[in-house]
């Protein structure tokens, strides 16, 4: 029998992608234990102030709440969009996919300004609340990475086959979307929503053109007055961001975990 | 009484008419082929029936009841189709099961059923298991059983078998037809494979160019082929091009060979015919100077089948095909100079029309949606 080994270039290329994500997290830890005073290691100090903070759970809250909208608006409206392209207009995926590009396109900038023109005359509570026109700008700004990942979902299952055996079996349309179509594509649906999350917890511009304070606003303020604190700030979204993926992924996996498995054998 | 009636249906893709006028018609408890090569129309036929598809024109009636607008999950039609449709993220089990608990079943009566219906098609011992730990001819039996279970008005079944290796389709093509006849069930059955139809069908239709040719029970097809076309798509059929030059003897004459047959009797003179001969009936002996209906020729190929070996030969005026036991065609190896006596009395005779002889691929490629 013939070991496995890994060649020495391999082993170089993986600690240099390492480093390349690692480093930087790591400076920003440390940076983040420094004392005020001396500016040395080593106090957990600044951690202790953002954790005791308001404005930290505040805007952490604003913003989960406001990754949990987007992901839940952009299934709403695009799983059976992309279901019916697949099914009935595949002419149109084409069509769909160049729309998906246009928020790479266009900057956060321009976005902003055409979406508050656009919803000039919409009520108060649009504007007032960030579940209104800041939810509204996400699910735009998240519509690519929710439909790529969504479109090789659907690419990777047979629609048509399985669309017609459950209603010849006798469902109706969300019987089948929902009970035989939507459990084959729970890992496309939880990818997209993963970045989806991802983008929400980072975006910056649009939160502050549009002054709500969601959580990157909040490390902004915190890194304009107190950069060993900002650098724990940072620190802290990345777990946190982490540990909100992973809790979606054990929801999403408790019941979809057999049909990922599924999927992944195809 | 007709249990399953087609009556006139159309179906055109833009310019093509998929469907010309489609008239079928039948009994409780029969089981139809469609057969046909690709793009013949079948599968069409059999997506209108499911409700996949709406006609241009015509009614499905199923039991007296018009369903042609009915939606497919209100028409009660168990379907397998010919891509493997097993829901990937249910076990076997909770396949069958699905149409039972859209239609509300209790859960006792829902888990006797699925249990029976898979031991029906033999997978009793797999319900656990899901669609990718099961192989293709098991994929196809619990799709069976799937169709079964909600104790459809009329089976259908489009071309299941054809992913499947030889020996499982002939295999499973035999269950089909066993289930088949112990639920009494009406089946519409499509396939481009004429073995399969003749095998295990009560009719068969078989189509072309959207429309149906000829139907009739198996062996009339075998025997007595009403078209040019259905001649050469049913089995190996030597297809002579003659002109009756003697219309009360019957005679005809092909590329300079006369032959006698019956059917040419009464036809006019000059009138142009297709004479049909089966390989199988094709006499073939080493040549002694021929005789009456006798082809001259030399043996080209010998293509050994099993029990029979098929000769082709090229004669001087027509080529034919000649099937002979194994054993003494080893008498005849190729380059030997033979005479074909040909059964030409018993033949079978069609009128030519002008239209060009259709050609048949000899394997149809997989009829597309």
């Amino acid at each position: 029998m013939t070991r496995k080994w890994i060649a020495p270039s391999a082993v170089i290329w993986l600690l240099l992608a390492f480093a390349y994500f690692v480093i930087p997290l790591l400076g920003s830890f440390l940076f983040s234990l420094n004392k005020l005073a001396t500016g040395t290691c080593c106090t957990v100090h600044w951690y202790g102030t953002i954790l005791h903070s308001g404005a930290f759970w505040q805007s952490l809250k604003v913003s989960l709440l406001l990754a949990l909208e987007t992901i839940a608006i952009s299934l709403a409206l695009f799983v059976p969009t992309i279901y019916l392209v697949h099914l009935k207009m595949p002419k149109l995926r084409p069509v769909l996919a160049f729309l998906a590009l246009i928020p790479f396109v266009v900057p956060p900038i321009v976005m902003v300004v055409g979406l508050l023109n656009f919803y000039k005359g919409a009520p108060i509570w649009f504007y007032d609340q960030p579940w209104g026109f800041l939810a509204t700008a996400y699910v735009i700004l998240a519509f690519p990475y929710m439909f790529f990942s969504l479109d090789a979902g659907f690419r990777s299952i047979d629609v048509h086959t399985l669309t017609e055996a459950s209603q010849s079996l006798g469902a109706s349309w969300p019987t089948t979307l929902g009970r035989v179509i939507l459990p084959n594509i729970r890992s496309a649906a939880l990818a997209g929503s993963f970045l989806t999350l991802a983008i929400v917890m980072g975006e910056f511009t649009i939160a502050s053109l549009s002054a709500f304070h969601t959580f990157p606003i909040y490390i902004q303020s915190v890194n304009e007055s107190e950069a060993y604190g900002a650098a724990a700030v940072t620190v802290l979204s990345f777990g946190i961001t982490w540990v909100a993926m992973l809790s979606l992924l054990f929801v999403g996996r408790k019941r979809g975990a057999r049909a990922a498995v599924i999927a992944g054998a195809r | 009484m007709a249990y399953l009636e087609l009556n006139g249906l159309h179906r055109n893709f833009g310019a093509v008419k998929a469907l010309d006028g489609i008239e079928i018609s039948l009994g409780e408890g029969e089981f139809l082929s469609l057969l046909g090569p690709s793009g013949c129309g079948k599968t069409t036929a059999l997506r209108l029936v499911a409700g996949f598809d709406q006609p241009d024109a015509g009614t499905i009636v199923v039991d007296g009841r018009d369903i042609t607008r009915t939606t497919p999950s209100k028409r009660d039609m168990g379907m397998v189709f010919q891509a493997y449709s097993l829901f990937p993220n249910m076990t076997a089990q909770q396949n069958v099961e699905f149409g039972l608990r859209i239609r509300g079943k209790d859960r006792a009566d829902r888990r006797k059923r699925v249990s029976d219906l898979l031991e029906l098609v033999g997978l009793g011992h797999a319900g656990d298991r899901y669609p990718h730990q099961l192989s293709g001819g098991m994929q196809q039996r619990v799709a069976l059983a799937r169709a079964l279970a909600i104790e459809p008005r009329v089976l259908l079944l489009d071309e299941p078998l054809s992913a499947l290796d030889a020996k499982v389709r002939v295999q499973l093509r035999e269950e089909i037809r066993r289930i088949q006849l112990e639920f009494g069930i009406t089946t519409l059955y499509v396939t481009h494979d004429q073995e399969e139809a003749l095998s295990v069908s009560d009719h068969v239709a078989v189509m072309y160019r959207g429309r149906i040719e000829q139907m009739g029970a198996p062996a009339e097809m075998y025997s007595a082929p009403a078209t040019p076309f259905v001649a050469e798509f049913i089995g190996t059929m030597n297809r002579l091009e003659a002109t009756v030059v003697d219309p009360e003897r019957g005679v005809v004459e092909t590329g300079g060979v006369t032959l006698t047959v019956a059917a040419a009797r009464g036809k006019p003179r000059g009138a142009r015919v297709l004479v049909l001969i089966r390989p199988e009936t094709v006499e073939v002996a080493a040549s002694n100077g021929g005789g009456a209906n006798t082809v001259r020729g030399e043996v080209l190929t010998h293509t050994f089948l099993g029990p029979v070996t098929r000769l082709r030969i090229a004669g001087a005026e027509a080529s034919l095909i000649a099937d002979m036991p194994t054993a003494r065609a080893a008498a005849l190896p190729p380059g030997s100079k033979v005479d074909a006596s040909l059964p030409a009395e018993e033949a079978r005779l069609l009128d030519l029309s002008d239209e060009p002889l259709p050609e048949i691929a000899e394997e149809p490629a997989p009829a597309g949606r």
